[in-house]
């Protein structure tokens, strides 16, 4: 096979790579991306995408079972429905399917090279893939590495068998009966909420002593009360200790060191993602490490010339849209332009239900930052609009500085809030104070006047609550 | 209660106008008897104006650097009683050369001529005052006042914004902002891209924009007039040579450790006067007056030699008179009296003037070449440069000699480069075998 030479090589067709890819490609520069899977990496193949697929279908089914159990005073009278959990797998297959053909489009649009087959340095500047159609060697002047993350596994927990990481949770073509799932974190919790809203018996293992350690008590105070009510048992402070011999049981140690036994069907893995370093001959390289991610500065060079590293493998938080805009970042760098990373915030959402979105800081960290904080909260008990849509449960919550009322973080636990991250995120990085958001006209009657009141209750000045 | 007028006095020598170069005194001040008011300078003499009588200010008649006629009223001040007929214009005076203050220099050959450093500087100094410091003077609440941000505080912009400081290569750190909470807006980064430094509050290494006014004024009024009219009116040919002074120096230091106690040290710049002397006698026509409105050369046969002479106020030349007339302990004394004179203020008019031509040094302080300018209207300067032990190729080998430059001006209307060189050489001649100096030739 005749080598290939070019000015880039994209290692890795997630979202980071991608973008990268196509954003060089618009700038005229001679690139080509390497992946074994079809474009979208991770994200867009078993990630995001699909698990969203999977939690709207979860959403529907419940919504109609509500209404089927007479419970509902909306007045709307319905039979028990029924899932075919394989037709839902092949609608969301087709969904995925779709994008990867839109992905590719898009590459090729920009005259990106698309080789097949998984990446392998031979040094600095060569790579060599194995295609379907033999050995295919590239050298590139820059290389970018994106090569993404993947679930952790636990090793009393190996995966298979009724072991299952979210990979193989996202095309289940039935239903489990009972679901362990192993970490409270947002992906085992948006997993566990939809399997149960599907009418899984589900358990959250989870070892700390409340789930989504990660977000404050006040937002996952919330998404815990919904889990009581879907029936899925949480047990914090306890460790998954590995299969029975009989392999038909989960062994827990609970938080009072008791171990019980859990009969579940299938134990779904969902301990965090590990970057993936090994199996692209990084043992040719010489890469700064930081911890098991590679070490990258802020223009996402590594210790390396002309070897750059995007997305999850490059640290955390561990987010889609943190690789896109480092790989955006990463080609103009290439193109020559000045660039480098200012982004003063990251979204986070978790699609459990209801959702949680955080941007920027939350009161405590404000608090420890050290200055003076004010924090307005506006409940959406009191929004027209949340009643209407059954979705009271929730709030919108502004962190600013008191003295110059500068927002520093905006989080909102709520049905339908993600959809609230682009404006948190836009009120962030344009440096917006509380009187900014308070002083624009947001349309009656949505969800998104919440925040305009947060702000206002963060001034004192209420005009709602 | 009177009034009574106080008029710019009549300094003498048939002087018409004054330059008020410090008041003492403002407008509603209590003066006593004697106090002095104010100090005017003609020429080169400064002359303080004391109250002959108690009462308080009303009314001061001009601004420090403001030439005043003689005769012209000058301060009213109010008074008890009557008051007195306007002041004649024989108020007493007392004069005093208020130039010079005593200061470390204490050779005269080590004074340091402030010629070129008066060209280099324009004499005009700018009054501006930064729009933004008028600003920031205003309540911090206001928006377009530049927020000073925390050490170590990040700057805000929108990305936009952010993105245009990157693209042109601005660190955002240096730019303050006068958005809602110091948010830097797409102005703010044109202002610094149009003024940076006006703009910039940087921490650690700050940026200043305050600009002080300075009045050109007194002396230093007078030597900027000097320097501007003797560049402008001479096309200078500077000349620069190097000259041995090993055997000057052995000869100096002997004179210096047998010296009788009532002579003072000497210092090199006596044994150049003498030089200079001698070497005039032969070229008389490098020490001479060139009067160019009239077209005459006036060329002296007393030599009387300007010492350019650093003092706290400035530049200023006393005058060693006929140095033919003297020896060399004679032109040592007359140096050091005259070094001191100036530098204590107390130097006459008569001191300061009448030279034929000027020795410049900035000795001690280094340097191996100066570019003098001439004391107009004079047509040869000869400045003197730093003693160094120089290599020095004697045709075998390198010998350690002490070295000097002598970097000397003239006016080459009147001179040609030609004569300029051979009156350097003739000079150089005699200080490297400075026997030749006191010998009869």
């Amino acid at each position: 096979m005749k080598d290939i030479s070019c000015k880039l090589l994209v290692i890795g067709a997630g979202p980071g790579g991608y973008v990268c890819a196509i954003r060089a490609g618009q700038l005229g520069i001679d690139t080509v991306i390497v992946d074994a899977r079809k474009p979208g990496g991770t994200c867009l193949n078993v990630g995001c995408i699909p698990s969203k697929a999977l939690i709207h279908a979860a959403e529907e089914y419940d919504r109609i079972v509500h209404l089927a159990s007479g419970r509902s005073s909306l007045g709307i009278r319905t039979a028990t429905p029924e899932i075919s959990l394989s037709e839902t797998i092949e609608w969301k297959d087709g969904i995925v399917g779709r994008l990867n053909g839109g992905v590719a489009a898009l590459l090729k649009r920009a005259k990106v090279k698309m080789v097949g087959g998984w990446a392998r340095f031979c040094d600095g500047k060569t790579v060599e893939v194995e295609t379907e159609t033999g050995r295919q060697v590239i050298r590139a002047e820059n290389i970018v590495i994106a090569t993404g993350s993947a679930p952790v596994e636990l090793s009393n927990l190996p995966f298979g068998g009724r072991v299952i990481s979210s990979t193989e949770a996202l095309s289940l073509t039935a239903v489990p009966e009972s679901l362990a799932v192993i970490g409270g974190g947002y992906i085992g919790l948006e997993l566990g909420t939809a399997f149960a809203k599907l009418g899984a018996k589900v358990t959250i293992v989870e070892a700390q002593d409340r789930i989504l350690p990660l977000y404050d008590a006040e937002l996952t105070r919330r998404v815990g009360k919904r889990l009581r009510t879907l029936g899925v048992e949480v047990l914090t402070g306890a460790k998954a200790k590995g299969l029975a011999r009989a392999g038909d049981a989960l062994l827990v140690e609970a938080a009072d060191g008791r171990e019980i036994p859990l009969a579940v069907d299938r134990v779904l893995v969902t301990v965090g993602r590990k970057p993936v370093t090994q199996g692209w001959g990084i043992e040719e390289l010489a890469l700064d490490m930081d911890g098991p991610f590679i070490r990258v500065g802020e223009r996402c060079e590594t210790s390396m010339r002309g070897i750059y590293a995007i997305g999850d493998v490059t640290g955390e938080p561990m987010l889609a849209h943190r690789a896109m805009a480092q790989g955006e970042m990463v080609a103009e760098i290439i193109a020559g332009h000045k660039r480098g990373w200012d982004k003063r915030a990251i979204p986070a959402v978790c699609f459990t239900d209801p959702e949680i979105v955080a941007v920027g800081l939350a009161p405590d960290e404000a608090h420890r930052g050290g200055g003076e904080v004010r924090v307005g909260l506006f409940p959406f008990s009191a929004s027209g609009r949340a009643m209407t849509k059954q979705s009271e449960d929730g709030f919108v919550r502004v962190v600013a500085r008191a003295d110059n009322h500068l927002v520093l973080g905006i989080q909102a636990v709520g049905q339908g809030v993600s959809e609230l991250a682009a404006a948190f995120g836009l009120a962030l990085e344009m440096g917006a104070r509380l009187e900014d958001i308070a002083g624009t006209i947001h349309a009656h009657p949505t969800q998104g006047e919440a925040f305009q009141e947060a702000a206002l209750k963060g001034l004192g000045r209420e005009l709602h609550f | 209660m009177g009034e009574h007028l106080i008029k710019m006095p009549d300094v003498g020598e048939g002087i018409a106008e004054a330059e008020v170069v410090e008041w003492h005194v403002k407008v509603g001040d209590l003066v006593r008897e004697d106090m002095v008011l104010a100090a005017v300078m003609t020429d080169k003499a400064t002359v303080e104006i004391p109250s002959p009588v108690d009462g308080e200010v009303a009314w001061l008649g001009a601004q420090i650097g403001e030439v005043v006629a003689i005769g012209s009223p000058l301060i009213r001040l109010t008074v008890e009683g009557e008051g007195i007929a306007p002041a004649s214009g024989k108020a007493e005076v007392r004069t005093a050369n208020k130039q010079a203050q005593p200061d470390a220099v204490t050779d005269a050959i080590a004074a340091e001529t402030a010629r070129g450093v008066v060209a280099d500087h324009p004499a005009k100094s700018v009054a501006r005052r930064g729009p933004d410091d008028a600003r920031r003077s205003a309540g911090q609440q206001l928006y377009g006042v530049p927020v000073r941000r925390a050490e170590g505080e990040k700057p805000i912009a929108s990305p936009a914004v952010r993105l245009r400081a990157r693209e042109a290569g601005i660190d955002l750190r240096q730019v303050s902002g006068t958005g809602p909470a110091g948010r830097i807006t797409h102005e703010d980064l044109d202002v610094y891209i149009t003024h940076g430094w006006r703009t910039a509050k940087a921490h650690g290494l700050a940026q200043k924009t305050s600009v002080e006014q300075i009045k050109v004024a007194g002396l230093r009024r007078k030597i900027a007039e000097k320097m501007a009219i003797s560049k402008s009116r001479i096309p200078h040919i500077t000349y620069v040579e190097e000259v041995d002074v090993t055997a000057l120096e052995d000869l100096r230091a002997a004179l210096n450790s047998s010296k009788r106690a009532d002579r003072p040290k000497l210092t090199l710049l006596p044994f150049v006067m003498q030089a200079l002397v001698k070497a005039i006698a032969e070229y008389p026509h490098l020490n001479a007056i060139y009067d160019d409105d009239a077209g005459l050369i006036h060329q002296h046969s007393g030599v009387h030699i300007g010492i350019a002479t650093q003092t706290k106020a400035g530049l200023v030349v006393p005058v060693v008179q006929h140095a033919e007339g003297r020896d060399l302990w004679g032109c040592a004394i007359e140096l050091n009296r005259l070094a001191e004179a100036a530098k204590a203020g107390t130097a006459t008019r008569e001191e300061l003037g009448g030279s034929t031509i000027t020795i410049t040094s900035l000795g001690a302080i280094g340097g191996i070449v100066t570019t003098p300018v001439i004391n107009y209207p004079e047509v040869a300067i000869l400045g003197v440069n730093k003693i160094m032990v120089r290599p020095v190729w004697d045709g075998a080998t390198f010998i350690p000699r002490k070295m000097m430059n002598l970097s000397s001006s003239f006016d080459h209307r009147v001179i040609d480069g030609w004569d300029a060189a051979i009156f350097v050489q003739r000079i150089k001649t005699l200080l490297e075998s400075p026997a030749m100096i006191f010998v009869e030739t």
